[in-house]
């Protein structure tokens, strides 16, 4: 199966904002809602796009803090990937796994309420994941752009 | 502070896995009938808890092969607006993240691109030129997963 103009199209439209109602996509992409539905479960089957995920707001929760740590792993242990991520993955307050090709292997997003409960969850939690060799954390202060649109 | 208990936690949880469920669905698995559960649908929309909707995207089946995370440093603070830095940063269309960090850098920026040469002319004729962009780390993603978080 292909994927064509119109899917870009519709694509460009969905993604910009997932969360909109299909009223205002039909107006934006020009085409049914009926159109829409077909070609948003088709691109669902083939696995281009994934069901819509609420996105939760934590610091309305309370977690006021984020944290992006980079960890270098000590790759000369084979399983170093698979046990890392197998453990960060039990911890509730990551709330984001990504690896890398290039200085950094792994990424974790972690919440904390606080500095005293990051502080806990730090040691507790993280720096007792496996086969870490160097952590860097950078502290976020604002999202300035959070878009994961394509450029299609 | 938004106050949550314990079926609020719930619906987050159901819906941060498939937000197409709606209040009859979700009051179903909840034991909860459908007005409850929509009324607190509309407390967690209306109060910003739930703050939108999310889709992952292969994006090498739609053309883009890579996705790079970029840390930028700038390289003569004080000096550049960091206002201006933002604005210019965030109306580059393959740029689908910009973070302001505190650390070993001051951005970090989530670039989608076609390939490694569609990259290197983004980075070269879009970042690099970015007024204040000083060092720049890459890093190229090649996976991704989301947890559901401490619900």
């Amino acid at each position: 199966m292909q994927i064509d103009d119109s899917d870009r199209r519709l694509l460009r439209h969905y993604l910009a904002e997932p969360g909109q109602s299909v009223v205002l996509l039909a107006e934006r992409a020009a085409m049914t809602q009926a159109t829409i539905w077909r070609r948003l479960e088709r691109l669902r089957q083939m696995g281009v796009i994934s069901r819509p995920e609420a996105v939760i707001d934590w610091r309305l929760l309370g977690y006021e803090v984020e944290v992006s740590l980079r960890f270098s792993l000590d790759k000369t242990d084979p399983r170093a990937f698979d046990d890392f991520i197998a453990a960060a993955r039990l911890v509730p307050e990551v709330i984001a796994i990504e690896t890398f090709l290039g200085r950094v292997d792994v990424r974790l997003n972690v919440i904390a309420r606080d500095m005293a409960q990051y502080q806990h969850i730090y040691r507790h939690a993280i720096l007792t994941l496996p086969h870490i060799a160097d952590i860097e954390s950078l502290m976020l202060i604002s999202t300035v752009k959070n878009k994961e649109g394509l450029p299609l | 502070m938004i106050d949550i208990d314990a079926i609020d936690r719930q619906i987050l949880r159901s819906l941060a896995q498939d937000a197409s469920q709606n209040a009859s669905i979700l009051g179903r698995q909840l034991g909860l009938s459908q007005p409850a559960t929509w009324r607190r649908i509309k407390r967690l929309t209306e109060t910003g808890v739930l703050s939108g909707q999310r889709v992952a995207v292969d994006a090498a089946a739609l053309g883009f092969g890579v996705t790079v995370f970029l840390g930028i440093k700038l390289a003569t603070k004080g000096r550049v607006s960091l206002e201006d830095f933002e604005r210019a940063v965030a109306s580059i269309p393959e740029v689908q993240v910009v973070q302001h960090v505190l650390g070993l850098y001051d951005y970090r920026l989530r670039v989608v691109a076609r390939g490694i040469g569609d990259f290197e002319r983004i980075l070269r004729r879009r970042i690099m030129t970015l007024p204040g962009a000083g060092q720049v780390e890459a890093n190229v993603l090649l996976t991704q997963e989301r947890g559901l978080g401490p619900l």
